[in-house]
């Protein structure tokens, strides 16, 4: 019986192993809204591969029943490139984390992105290293404290968004483990996406890093620390949704809404803007000066790298025929011995 | 200087043809002066003539070295026959050198009375000086011991062009053409194949063409009238096989091998890589076979190539990978993944010299032990080596066989000197290629689960691809349990593992031919043991030891990993083995480990082939040492 036939359910998409994360880690949170989200994708399950890295969230495909590889530290966009390139009409998913994608994958995050294959990219971000036991991470913040600095880093962060923006992405966005429906919605807008789609997860690491995110994830402090972007809408924030982001010259700035302030002030939020400047400016809005973006920063249409790649083979038959042994063997010159 | 003057000069003259059995050429000049293509033209005019040829190109590094310096030296060395050869041959008959730093950085190994064609126009005091000369060769009477012709290559070009609209730049760079000319007249070589060539490839720049074609007849008849030139030669066809022949390169011969095994297989080939001296040319090849329905990738890197092949793998292709040395010590972790999670790719080596950058154009063997032992864990994949370039098509194939049936990584060893050398290879019935199964399973009816790590006789695993209903599963570089396939920790469970792979490699033996021994398979005194490219010189050698009267025999290896069955036995009949190596003994070390026999080693690592007198030097000391006992 064709799967595509059934409505499934997340059910369908639980595997028969057991899940082994920390209990309270957010990442059972991303897993279940993943879970939730592919049978509204309209694609029968055997068509999903999950390809991961190393790290806690690598497990993920594991916990998936699709085809999934669980491959090495770093490697997962390169080894999805290879899986797309071959099989198009497959969806194929990157699971990663703060350090297997920007620092050992970083090179292989930039290159998947840039192409714009067509791969969903989620990154899980905890701003700590987990499996190995809570030594500081590419996206850790400077001074942070840990087993390997106990004097506390001196390295510089780097932030997911920015980067990715920074590698020509053309599907950007934001959310949050614990923000359930938003979480839903913008993996949904990632899936539907047609190219490189990358979302960074806000994701608690309760054992090494807990409450890292609590400023954008607890329900009394995310309403004054986030700021929802909507596309065509005026960045307005707050529990009362009375502050909001105006740009002053090149520099966004929180104001007051209510007084001589309108909304009409505001910054508006444009995802399909075609420069990518807006989306960087909102990337640089960082806590606790700004509330931080959550949604959709970029949204544009880039013909993908495996569509390409495989024109030009359509292309090429169309010009010179269906390639043969005898053509293979025959260019060039030959000569008879008799 | 007209075609009509040239004859009508030629016919007082009397040139004395003499008839040679063989005859190695050596091109030599900056890198900037076409070495490369007129060595590729006399390979090609003398193939087409019915020759065997083999040939040695030997460039630089840099692109474009300082200019005349000795470091820019760019060769090109053929040897053409009227019997089936094997190496470009050790000594060269004859030198064209087209300035001073050619001629001093070659100069040794012209044979004494040797044929020195040199462009006396480059002989300079600038030239001289770059070169280290203090006084010019030519006139100091350094070169006394050879046939010198000196021959104003410069000065004949732009005479022969008098009128063209070319810049003497561009004239300059016909010279090259000027040269071949008067090889081609020297050794009695038909014009035909260039002049088509250089109409093909200038077809649209008619003044270069015919620039070129006026410095090719120019250097022709230069010899044909010029009053110095009293003999030449002439190498009849050669009697081998009858068939299609078409000249192929090492490179070459993989990127068509590759392709034809995928035909084979039904599917396509997904070559992902990252540019590398000396395998960009396989990546270059075979992004011409698009219609042949071939994905290239150039990766960002050596291990996203790697990883995007395991990725092709797991999707369906003829997945493969394409490096050098260094390419591989950055793929190790990937192929490592590849070997726990049973996926069949190719995994190309043209060696070069290392370690780190090493020698980037020059030729080694000393990656064996990186592609037998070189990851971490008890991590065995096949390794292959093919033995002369045209031999790189089959071993392509073989490679491809073996990964599609054992469900595994297979490594094949080439190097510098198949990579860029050349021989005719005689085109293939169709017909006579294997056949190679692919199969791909489907969910069977009342199956409950899919068992991603069953194993068939082979121990190998089943190939389910992704997109087919019912067999959904997970792989990847943690230990599993054989049969399911699921993540597990126990310690039995992985040691099982660690074995069952380890005997799937060494099952591979089974499926292979018997060794084919040159002289005595029954045994005797000296067996010369080698594998990959040191073939036509090792072979060669002991041809002429045996010629002589002495006990050698020699048994070549193209399958490193597993060796072949009969292999432990055929070392065991014979008093000595001699294993000549472009490395300090690897085989060797393998050898002596796996069979416990005294195998003596011959290295030599100077980025250079062996020369047959090398191998032949060390057979006589043994069977010295031998007769003594």
């Amino acid at each position: 019986m064709s799967q595509a036939l059934t409505q499934l359910t997340a059910k369908d998409f639980a595997s028969d192993q057991e899940t082994r994360w920390c209990p309270g880690c957010g990442d059972y949170s991303i897993l279940a809204q993943v879970k939730k989200v592919l049978p509204t994708l309209d694609t029968p399950r055997e068509k999903f591969v999950f390809v991961s890295g190393i790290g806690c969230s690598s497990r993920f495909p594991y916990y998936v029943n699709t085809y999934g590889v669980h491959s090495i530290h770093g490697r997962a966009p390169a080894v999805a490139t290879g899986v797309k390139m071959v099989r198009p009409d497959l969806s194929v998913w990157v699971i990663t984390g703060d350090g297997d994608a920007l620092s050992i994958g970083g090179n292989h995050l930039l290159h998947a992105i840039r192409r714009n294959i067509d791969l969903k990219i989620v990154l899980f971000n905890n701003r700590i290293y987990g499996l190995t036991k809570g030594q500081y991470s590419p996206t850790s913040e400077m001074g942070k404290k840990t087993k390997s600095t106990p004097m506390g880093s001196v390295d510089f962060p780097l932030h997911p968004i920015s980067v990715a923006i920074g590698a020509e992405a053309t599907f950007v966005a934001r959310s949050v483990d614990v923000h359930v429906k938003h979480l839903e919605d913008v993996l949904v807008r990632a899936a539907k996406h047609k190219g490189a789609a990358f979302v960074e997860v806000y994701q608690n690491c309760n054992i090494f890093n807990d409450l890292a995110f609590e400023y954008a994830a607890g329900k009394d402090t995310r309403d004054d620390h986030t700021v929802i972007l909507e596309h065509g809408k005026p960045l307005i924030f707050g529990k009362n949704r009375d502050k909001g982001i105006r740009l002053n010259g090149t520099t966004p700035e929180i104001v007051p809404l209510g007084g001589d302030i309108k909304e009409d002030d505001l910054l508006f939020h444009d995802e399909r803007a075609p420069e990518p400047t807006l989306a960087y400016l909102l990337s640089r809005m960082h806590h606790p000066e700004f509330p931080e973006p959550l949604g959709v920063f970029r949204a544009v249409q880039r013909p993908t790298y495996e569509a390409l790649a495989n024109q030009q083979i359509a292309t090429a038959r169309s010009q010179h025929g269906e390639g043969s042994l005898e053509t293979l063997f025959d260019d060039g010159e030959t000569w008879v011995v008799n | 200087m007209s075609a009509t003057t040239a004859a009508s000069a030629a016919a007082n003259k009397t040139v004395k043809t003499l008839e040679l059995d063989e005859i190695v050429v050596r091109f030599v000049g900056d890198s900037g002066d076409g070495m490369q293509l007129a060595g590729t033209q006399m390979t090609n005019t003398s193939a087409v003539f019915g020759n065997d040829v083999a040939t040695l190109p030997d460039f630089p590094a840099e692109i474009r070295a300082p200019a005349g310096s000795l470091a820019g030296v760019s060769g090109f060395q053929i040897n053409f026959s009227s019997h089936d050869i094997r190496t470009p041959g050790d000594q060269v008959n004859c030198l064209v050198a087209m300035n001073p730093a050619g001629l001093k950085s070659n100069i040794a190994d012209l044979e004494p009375g040797g044929i020195l064609l040199v462009n006396e126009d480059a002989f300079n005091k600038v030239n001289l000086q770059k070169a280290g000369y203090a006084a010019s060769p030519l006139d100091d009477g350094s070169l006394k011991g050879f046939r010198l012709f000196r021959v104003p290559l410069d000065k004949l070009t732009t005479e022969a062009n008098k009128g063209s609209s070319l810049t003497s730049r561009a004239l300059g760079r016909c010279r090259n053409f000027t040269a071949l000319g008067l090889v081609y007249w020297m050794f009695n070589r038909p014009l035909e194949e260039t002049l088509r060539w250089i109409d093909a490839k200038f077809g649209k720049k008619p003044e270069v063409a015919e620039a070129n074609r006026n410095a090719l007849k120019t250097g022709y008849y230069f010899g044909e009238t010029c009053e110095t030139f009293i003999e030449n030669y002439k190498v009849p066809k050669a009697r081998i096989t009858p068939g299609r022949y078409r000249k192929l390169t090492g490179n070459e011969a993989l990127a068509i091998g590759l392709v034809t095994a995928a035909r084979l297989a039904g599917k396509d080939v997904f070559y992902g890589t990252y540019p590398i001296t000396p395998a960009s040319d396989i990546l270059h090849q075979l992004s011409t076979y698009k219609n042949f329905g071939v994905l290239t990738f150039q990766a960002e890197d050596e291990i996203a190539a790697m990883t995007s092949v395991i990725g092709a793998a797991f999707a369906g292709a003829i997945a493969v990978t394409g490096t050098s040395g260094p390419g591989i010590a950055l793929k190790a972790e990937g192929i490592g993944l590849a070997v726990c999670t049973e996926l069949p790719v190719i995994i190309i080596n043209v060696q070069r010299g290392g370690p780190s950058t090493g020698l980037p154009t020059k030729t080694e063997q000393a990656d064996l032990l990186q592609a037998v032992c070189g990851r971490n864990g008890e991590c065995p994949v096949a390794v292959l080596a093919p033995n002369t370039p045209a031999d790189c098509f089959n071993m392509a194939i073989e490679a491809c066989r073996i990964a599609i049936e054992y469900m595994t990584p297979v490594m094949l060893l080439s190097d510098g000197y198949l990579a860029n050398g050349a021989e005719p290879w005689r085109i293939p019935d169709e017909k006579s290629l294997p056949h190679l199964k692919v199969i791909h399973p489907a969910r069977k009816n009342g199956e409950s689960e899919f068992l991603p790590y069953q194993r068939d006789a082979k121990l190998a695993r089943p190939w389910a691809l992704p997109g087919t209903p019912g067999l959904e599963h997970r792989i990847g570089g943690l230990e599993k349990e054989d049969v399911t396939g699921h993540v597990s920790y126990d310690p039995e469970n992985h040691e099982h593992m660690v074995k069952t792979r380890a005997a799937k490699i060494a099952g591979i033996a089974k499926s292979l031919p018997k060794l084919e021994v040159l002289g005595s398979p029954q045994g005797g005194d000296l067996l010369v043991i080698g594998w990959g490219s040191t073939y036509g010189a090792i072979t060669t050698a002991v041809e002429r030891c045996r010629a002589q009267g002495m006990d050698v025999s020699s048994v070549h290896l193209r399958y490193l990993n597993p060796f072949q069955q009969d292999l432990g036995d055929l070392l065991k009949r014979f008093k000595r083995v001699l294993c000549p190596e472009m490395n300090l003994g690897q085989l060797s070390k393998l050898l002596r480990a796996e069979f416990l026999v005294d195998v003596k080693s011959l290295s030599k690592v100077q980025g250079k082939p062996f020369m047959v007198r090398d191998i032949v030097t060390a057979i006589e000391t043994m069977m010295k040492g031998n007769n003594g006992r």
